[in-house]
């Protein structure tokens, strides 16, 4: 994973070269056209400042910073060069059928067939092959790396024991046949569920915003559409301005397929990363200096990693940003449900909704997999105020649609408002009362927590514990919490925090016994890091 | 204008044309949102016989389901479940799951081939598992080779967000449109001439629109040509079990097992779409014998994973092996019956179909009704059938056919009711045609009427609402 910390002031000494390389081309022609008189000083006084323009522009592109994570450039050469090879092979030998070489896949199956190398994965990977469990395996490794929420399903499973009249064919009254279910559907979601879902998205954001169902699509999860909006809104070789640390799966999926870049915003913890707009800005121009079209800001709020808000002002920021420059704001906000503090959670909606601005820029991804811990029946959203992109998007949902008795459960599930109600209250309660008792333990253990108050998670400050203030350290740490703590946290640079020995950790998979044991292997650990520090 | 600028704040997929949507085919669709079908509440409606369902065997999984609630995480029985069921997101998928897939897709093949668990990957629907092997497949400018006529879909499946384009290789009535080495062979030295980079070769099998099944000796000519010249294979066998009558279906899976084949190469598309009639659900599975392909496809399932609800549901369903025999055959002997039900109904009028043997509908030849044997003609008559008629066919130039006159008609989305009506539609229509032959210089006016009275109705697809059959159609 690669830290561009202290690669920023050689990208900025690069900047600054074109102007030293400019005044020193002009230093060469102007001597140069005074001593060769006639034609031949004006073919040359031309030909030498493109020479040395040429030059230049090689010498950059070999020194240009290398993009974060894998770079898909070279195995499609390779793979190209390959096919190549074998078609002039082919071509002589018609009747071959001796292996010329491995037979190609496309470059982007080469790129991800072999092993991830992202601490994110690799930990989900070990924890699969030995995992906790009290009783049967309790030396096994915690989770504490993925996002989800065990904490409620009792409320789930009592609303649908006392609503099991609907069934997988549907409601009492209503068609009860798998005629209903069973045939094609509206690829962007039932209107039903659509209006279950503006509802629900609704009253979990506090009913300070309204949301309109025909201006909503559904997807198979939040992955599929971000995936979809990225693909609607910028070409291959496009970016998209990110603010780090951010949700390790934005990679795979706003970049994968698309071919689209993600270019991080540092935010720091001084301003407890909150993005600020100047960085974004010098992000900006930086990129388009690059010759990398920017088309958005993606931004996660509830904002995961740190679990923290962002502030009314700082939307309004980005709003004038994206305004001025022309682009797009994707808001991810995911983990608006899952609120514990007292803050007032703020929605892109809720900002336009006040203000007469042109909303054509703005779109929101939701979905069910954190707020109502459903992530096993892909239920997402994406909810945008431009004509034109749910026009498109909803043609794209014929890759990514939800399963139709799933919506058909949902639907009464979602739209039982006093049900809601209970379950919003109760889950915050118990998400705090499991936040209070984990970041508590780690604070008696030394280790802070950035300040938060949604999520599923904490943000932990753990550079006291690392014996090298660097990437390197941090993965050690990680590698010593996973291999002898055996808990699997997910890095900062997993998440392209630029300040080293940040930890998210999941707290909403534990019960309290867990927190205890957690918090215990941590303290043996650190008590290791301290004696060798 | 408003419209423009907030077109240039979109991509070029968002902007361009390769979903298809805007091609005539679909304003059949259009003009059945407007005025469906009903038996009772619209008699005089447009019957849709352009939209590839099965709804003959709903019966047979409704019991089914009425007599296992432990299958379902909604009832009683099966709540217990919900729990863990509701949290799982792993794209591995549920292990009961894929063994009652690939369960399910042996028992399709008469048993004489398995399928390893381990190489089912899930994806959103069929639609997205061909788009799945695509992306993993091919670079974007790369091409497939596909035998046309083929479903009009393959070409926004394969090719639109993933930037392959698609070859079609013409086949025609002269030999009841086989595929031939020759015609592939042609093909794919045309596209090396172009500079061309042909990746593979995908199909249907049994096909869509024919209705046949490739015969053993065609089947392993494809096999040694892409191995030949060391392209994929992919091989859509969405209808596998939606075969009622012989010849047999021989699967490509079955082809491997008999003859020697880089196993890398080979790629099949499946899904429950069809021979269980339930799209709703999105079930589609990409089943690859190569590793790289399957475990890239499977990281790539996470952007279409089936349902964990639906997971839990089919695995007990398709690992119940009395219900999956009877329904099998059921299932068959429904299609048979309703496939002899409409063409010698058609028959009786004097229209011929292609002979076959599967899928959910059938190939029409009205060649004899055309004016002139043009794609012009095709499209006249095909207005006519809808404005007049009042059935939504498809042309068989949305199937890239290279000969006009060919229509696809499906038969297994409605009951014999229905069928009924509609054979009695095409009778009187047929027989008017008799009379008008007689009086040309008449026909010839009624003809361009009819065109223009279409054109007015022509809606931009913008304009469609969510809930029009043509965003829900896979045709």
């Amino acid at each position: 994973m690669t830290r561009p910390r202290p690669r920023t002031p050689e990208s900025e000494s690069e900047t600054r070269n074109p102007t030293g390389g400019g005044a020193t081309a002009m230093r060469l022609i102007v001597p140069l056209q005074g001593v060769v008189q006639g034609r031949g000083g004006l073919i040359l006084g031309s030909l030498i400042p493109c020479a040395l323009f040429y030059f230049f522009q090689l010498y950059l592109k070999r020194h240009r910073s290398p993009k974060p994570g894998s770079n898909p450039t070279s195995p499609s050469q390779s793979s190209s060069n390959l096919s190549d090879l074998q078609r002039s092979s082919s071509r002589s030998n018609l009747s071959s059928r001796g292996s010329i070489g491995p037979v190609q896949v496309s470059s982007r199956a080469s790129s991800i067939a072999k092993p991830n190398d992202s601490p994110y994965y690799i930990g989900l990977d070990r924890v699969s092959g030995d995992p906790y469990d009290r009783l049967d395996n309790p030396n096994g490794i915690i989770q504490l790396g993925l996002s989800e929420n065990r904490l409620c399903f009792d409320l789930i499973e009592k609303w649908l024991s006392e609503n099991t009249k609907d069934s997988v064919m549907g409601r009492d009254g209503a068609d009860l046949s798998i005629g209903g279910i069973a045939p094609y559907q509206p690829s962007d979601g039932l209107m039903e569920f659509k209006v279950a879902m503006a509802g629900f998205m609704s009253q979990v954001m506090g009913r300070a915003v309204s949301f309109d169902p025909s201006q909503m699509v559904l997807t198979a999860g939040a992955t599929p559409a971000l995936e979809i909006l990225c693909f609607c809104l910028a070409d291959p070789g496009n970016a998209f301005l990110v603010p780090t640390p951010y949700y390790p799966g934005f990679d795979r999926d706003m970049r994968w397929r698309t071919g689209v870049e993600l270019i991080p915003v540092h935010c720091r913890s001084t301003d407890n990363f909150i993005i600020s707009i100047t960085a974004l800005d010098q992000a900006f121009n930086q990129t388009r200096k690059r010759g990398i079209k920017v088309r958005g800001i993606l931004i996660s709020n509830p904002s995961n990693p740190v679990g923290n808000l962002l502030p009314r002002e700082t939307l309004y920021n980005l709003l004038d940003f994206a305004r001025e420059k022309n682009i797009h704001i994707v808001s991810d906000e995911i983990f608006a449900g899952s609120m514990y503090g007292s803050e007032e959670f703020v929605s892109m909606a809720e900002i336009l909704d006040m203000e007469d601005i042109d909303k054509n820029r703005i779109h929101i991804v939701y979905g069910l997999s954190k707020d109502l811990a459903l992530p096993g029946f892909r239920v997402g959203v994406i909810y945008s105020f431009n004509e034109s992109v749910l026009v498109a998007a909803k043609k794209l949902t014929r890759f990514s649609s939800i399963s139709a008795p799933t919506q058909r459960l949902l639907i009464s599930m979602v739209s039982d408002t006093r049900f809601i109600q209970e379950y919003i209250e109760t889950n915050k309660k118990r998400i705090r009362e499991m936040h209070d008792l984990f970041v508590e333990g780690l604070k008696q253990l030394g280790i802070k927590c950035a300040q938060s108050c949604a999520g599923l998670y904490c943000w932990a400050d753990m550079s006291g514990l690392i014996s090298f203030y660097s990437e390197k350290g941090e993965l050690e740490l990680w590698d010593k919490l996973l291999n002898i703590a055996k808990i699997n946290v997910t890095p900062g640079s997993a998440c392209h925090c630029i300040e080293p020995g940040w930890f998210r950790c999941c707290f909403t998979t534990l019960s309290q016994e867990d927190v205890v044991i957690v918090i215990e292997r941590i303290r043996k650990v650190a008590e290791t890091c301290k004696i060798s520090s | 204008m408003a419209l423009n600028k907030n077109q240039q704040l979109l991509s070029k997929i968002a902007t361009n044309d390769r979903h298809g949507e805007n091609s005539p085919y679909f304003d059949g669709w259009k003009a059945y949102d407007k005025n469906p079908y009903h038996p009772i509440d619209n008699r005089e409606g447009v019957i849709q016989m352009g939209l590839a369902e099965n709804q003959l065997c709903f019966d047979l999984i409704q019991k089914w389901i009425r007599g296992n609630p432990k299958a379902s995480i909604c009832t009683a029985e099966g709540v217990h479940e919900f729990k863990n069921i509701a949290i799982f997101q792993d794209y591995h998928g549920f292990k009961e799951f894929r063994q009652a897939v690939a369960n399910f897709m042996g028992k399709a093949r008469g048993g004489r081939v398995t399928f390893d668990p381990d190489r089912i990957v899930m994806s959103g629907g069929a639609t997205g598992a061909n788009e799945t092997v695509m992306f993993c497949l091919a670079n974007p400018g790369d091409a497939f080779l596909v035998p046309s006529p083929c479903y009009p879909a393959f070409d926004r499946d394969c090719g639109w967000r993933t930037g392959v384009q698609l070859i079609p290789v013409n086949c025609d009535s002269s030999n009841n449109f086989l595929i031939t080495k020759a015609a592939l062979e042609a093909a794919y030295e045309r596209a090396q001439q172009d500079n061309i980079n042909v990746k593979g070769l995908i199909l249907a099998n049994p096909s869509n629109p024919l209705g046949t099944v490739l015969d053993r000796d065609t089947l392993r000519s494809l096999v040694s040509f892409i191995n030949e010249k060391k392209i994929h294979l992919v091989s859509d066998e969405i209808y596998a079990a939606s075969v009622f009558s012989t010849p047999s279906f021989v699967s490509v899976s079955e082809i491997i097992e008999e003859m020697e084949c880089d196993r890398d190469l080979i790629h099949i598309v499946y899904s429950l779409s069809k021979d269980m009639g339930l799209p709703g659900f999105r079930i589609g599975i990409v089943y690859s014998y190569n590793d790289a392909v399957v475990n890239c496809g499977r990281k790539m399932s996470s952007f279409g994973l089936v349902s964990s609800q639906t997971q839990h549901l089919l695995a007990s369903m398709l690992s119940d092996d009395e219900f999956v025999d009877n329904f099998l055959k059921e299932n068959s002997e429904r299609l048979a019956k309703r496939h002899s039900l409409f063409t010698k109904g058609l028959e009786k009028v004097g229209i011929t179909c292609l002979k076959s043997n599967a899928g959910l509908f059938v190939w029409m030849d009205l060649r004899r009704l055309l004016k002139e044997q043009t794609l012009e003609s095709e499209m006249t008559l095909w207005r006519v059938i809808i404005n007049e008629v009042k059935l939504n066919v498809s042309p068989g130039s949305s199937f890239h056919c290279s000969e006009p006159g060919w229509f696809r008609v499906c038969f297994a989305n409605m009951d014999d009711v229905t069928v009924e009506v509609a054979l009695e539609r095409i009778r009187v229509f047929v027989e008017k045609q008799q009379v008008k032959s007689k009086r040309k210089f008449q026909s010839n006016l009624k003809l361009s009427f009819t065109s223009r009275r279409y054109d007015e109705s022509v809606m931009s697809p913008h304009m469609m609402s969510p809930r029009s059959p043509l965003v829900r159609a896979r045709t």
